[in-house]
């Protein structure tokens, strides 16, 4: 790629609040001309990233770096970037004519002119009148409000507003036009419209959009790139085509229209055992690795029992008008298709799958791991915040705790265990959750929720930015807080520190 | 017969009648009769023959009008910094500013006296500028709290879509928080302004009456028992107040488009 394509480039870009990153960590360069969505659910940093690039925040550390210039520091108003706001922003005080002028109006242009000695000599000045008028002439032609001009803001509809809004950011003739969720506020009908003129709008002007989104449906219509966010961190860059079929994570697939995400493992070369059957796979893994397999429901097909890969009892079917999407069960596990045959409800069917269409990812989480985990003076294991009855007997086999709380090895050496350093691993099914929040050691908050099939894979964080990854059968909320219970003697421990430096 | 909704504001149309209308026609029938109680228009020749009348007539105008101005330049940087959440989170703040307001405003403005006095200030020598004093900090509470309550509801959104839009702080200030704010700022004046044109106390209390407000004036006459001319300067006084709630109606009209209401 050649480096003139690149309009915007963020490089390492860091936003903290207090002490939790908003955007952690940002890097990416927009082409000139590109169509990019910022997609993710709310409170994964795609509207802040957005913001530092606008310039109503700066960021922490790193740059942003506009034609190459870094512009990470400069004020909005220096910014060659327009902002379409999500709930319009307009200026109630203004009539449709002057919200759109009002960028015009402010603006210097430079002009050539000679002095009184005859050289030529670089001025600035406004634009005329005419000018400002032939230029929001266009610009309310462009957004499809002409003879709007005279119109109060607030008599118009939603929809008008946002057109306005739309006119009076693209008719400065921004470098790059940033849309913050402006289809938002905007009825569903309305919205599918708008997706397409916008679309439309992006392909005639030929400026570069960036636009932020949680709708993934819109994200894929729109987008020539989209960057997939979650808690200030990109999960994947890709176009709606790489991301709908080849998701990097389970999260992605989850995000990305609707998927089965079950928990597999390798069991030999390109071959994958999920579902309680072997499957023919396209993606290499090492042998026995525990992998996430995401099958879309489209790519499911039901065939007479017998004839497929595994058997399955209809339990569910929706109509959904070019389609029907049916629920199925492989033993405790749902699956969901999608078909264009009608199936019975209760009929014993056989599912197959093509091998190229069965994506494995890397298992994101297998176990929990605390590796800043310490022994305290009491022999209580300290993470996360809370000290844990544990047994620490686990880090040196064979040993025991005599009276006065020494470590005793199998050759008779002792050792005093405070301030060792250790590593806790916990298990995910080893961790309960529960709604009272007096039951548990600890209390947070499910930031994730990701179905696999027959349980959910929750994703709790504690007010100290701990996270715990749950297996659960439950359903749950996210935001809900709960409490962690973990039965202490299921923590497993291992020394971190040299042992023999805490002989005694 | 059958109870109807509407007979819910028979108390109040009553009230009203009683306590509104009934006194107003009094005025109007004082002030266009004469001692003899017969209909005359000598207090009306009488008002604009002498020009001490009309002099204290403008002189009120005068300090209402600056009154106003320095409560507003005073309270609207004020209520700003209040209603910034990054500056201010509390409404304690807020209540410490209008709290002098609570307190009877005799003894506060008796106190306003004492302390001019003891830094310095002679209410008899400088009465001027300690009358001004003590109406602004009268006055400043009232303008203050429509002020906040309108910066409050303002949306951030619009001030960063005018930076946005290539507007420095300086451009963003006038011309856009300034018109958002503006049924505040109308609400505010007005608040200021028409008390401050009938108010007598303060200006009595603080000039050592050097300073004769229109409001005093009135008093002066109903206290030396001249019920008619007093009665017809009221009268004056209620027209004026009608003409400015009228032009203010007309300003928070045209700056409500966004659906904002003020206080009015």
């Amino acid at each position: 790629m050649k480096k003139e394509d690149v309009i915007l480039e963020l490089i390492n870009v860091n936003k903290k609040y207090d002490d939790s990153f908003a955007v952690e960590n940002f890097n990416l360069y927009v082409k000139k001309g590109e169509f990019v969505t910022f997609l993710g659910p709310s409170g994964c940093g795609k509207t802040t990233t957005l913001r530092m690039i606008a310039g109503f925040e700066l960021p922490t550390s790193g740059e942003i770096l506009l034609n190459g210039k870094d512009i990470s520091q400069l004020p909005p108003f220096k910014r060659p970037l327009n902002t379409v706001f999500q709930r319009y922003a307009l200026f109630p005080h203004l009539d449709v004519y002057d919200n759109i002028a009002f960028g015009l109006k402010l603006k210097k242009i430079p002009y050539k002119t000679k002095d009184k000695k005859g050289n030529l000599v670089t001025k600035l000045r406004k634009f005329t009148r005419e000018e400002i008028d032939e230029k929001v002439t266009k610009a309310l032609k462009i957004v499809d409000l002409e003879a709007f001009e005279g119109r109060n803001v607030s008599t118009l509809s939603g929809g008008q507003q946002q057109r306005v809004a739309i006119a009076r950011a693209i008719v400065n003739e921004p470098e790059i036009l940033l849309l913050d969720e402006p289809l938002g506020a905007l009825d569903l009908k309305m919205r599918k419209e708008m997706q397409l003129e916008l679309k439309e709008m992006h392909r005639k002007l030929g400026i570069t959009f960036i636009y932020v989104t949680h709708d993934q449906e819109e994200a894929l219509t729109m987008s020539d790139t989209i960057v997939i966010m979650k808690d200030g961190q990109i999960q994947q860059i890709g176009t709606p085509l790489d991301i709908y079929n080849e998701p990097q994570n389970a999260f992605v697939a989850d995000f990305i229209g609707e998927s089965n995400i079950y928990s597999g493992t390798m069991i030999g070369e390109k071959k994958v055992r999920f579902l309680g059957k072997q499957w023919d796979c396209v993606d290499s893994f090492p042998i026995n690795e525990k992998v996430d397999v995401v099958v879309r429901p489209e790519d499911i097909k039901i065939k007479p029992l017998g004839e497929g890969n595994v058997n399955a009892k209809i339990v569910n079917k929706i109509f959904k008008g070019i389609n029907y999407q049916f629920t199925a069960m492989v033993g405790n596990n749902e699956v969901l298709i999608q078909s264009t045959n009608d199936r019975a409800i209760n009929q014993e069917v056989s599912l197959s799958i093509k091998p190229e269409l069965i994506h494995i990812m890397k298992r994101e989480f297998s176990t929990n791991r605390y590796s800043d985990a310490y022994i305290d003076k009491n022999n209580q294991v300290v993470f996360a915040g809370v000290s844990w009855d544990c047994d620490v007997t686990q880090i040196l086999p064979g040993s025991s705790l005599n009276e006065e709380g020494y470590l005793i090895s199998k050759d008779g050496k002792k050792y005093d265990l405070s301030d060792f350093d250790v590593i806790a691993d916990i298990d995910m099914h080893d961790i309960e959750i529960s709604d009272d929040l007096e039951d548990g050691n600890i209390v947070g908050e499910i930031i994730q929720m990701v179905w696999k099939g027959d349980h959910y894979q929750l994703i709790v964080r504690t007010e100290d930015e701990e996270d715990f990854v749950v297996d659960t059968v439950w359903t749950w909320n996210e935001f809900d807080k709960v409490s962690v219970k973990i039965d202490p003697k299921k923590i497993k421990l291992k020394a971190k520190a040299d042992l023999s430096k805490y002989e005694i | 017969m059958r109870f109807k909704r509407k007979y819910l504001s028979i108390p109040y149309i009553l009230f009203l009648i009683c306590f509104v209308v009934i006194p107003i026609l009094f005025i109007v029938y004082y002030a266009f009769t004469n001692k003899g109680g017969q209909f005359s228009f000598s207090n009306l020749v009488k008002f604009f023959q002498d020009s001490t009348n009309v002099n204290v007539l403008l002189i009120s105008f005068v300090y209402a009008i600056a009154n106003t101005l320095i409560c507003l330049v005073i309270g609207y940087p004020l209520a700003m910094l209040l209603a910034n959440k990054n500056i201010n989170k509390s409404y304690v703040l807020v209540m410490l500013f209008i709290m002098p307001s609570w307190i009877n405003f005799v003894i506060r403005t008796s106190a306003t006296r004492d302390v001019l006095n003891w830094i310095g200030l002679s209410t008899g020598e400088h009465s001027q500028l300690t009358t001004i004093i003590g109406l602004v900090y009268n006055y400043l509470p009232f303008v203050i709290l429509p002020l906040y309550t309108t910066m409050l509801k303002m949306d951030k959104n619009q001030i960063e879509a005018s930076k946005d839009l290539g507007a420095n702080s300086v451009q963003t200030f006038f011309k856009v928080i300034i018109p958002m704010t503006m049924p505040g700022i109308v609400s505010a004046a007005t608040m200021v302004f028409m008390p401050t044109l009938s108010s007598y106390v303060i200006s009595d209390i603080l000039s050592e009456y050097n300073v004769v407000l229109f409001g005093s004036y009135i008093d002066l006459y109903f206290n030396q028992a001249d019920w008619n001319f007093g009665s017809f300067m009221a009268l004056i006084m209620l027209l004026l107040i009608g003409v400015s709630v009228l032009i203010s109606r007309k300003f928070s009209n045209e700056d409500e488009t966004g659906g904002r209401a003020s206080i009015w």
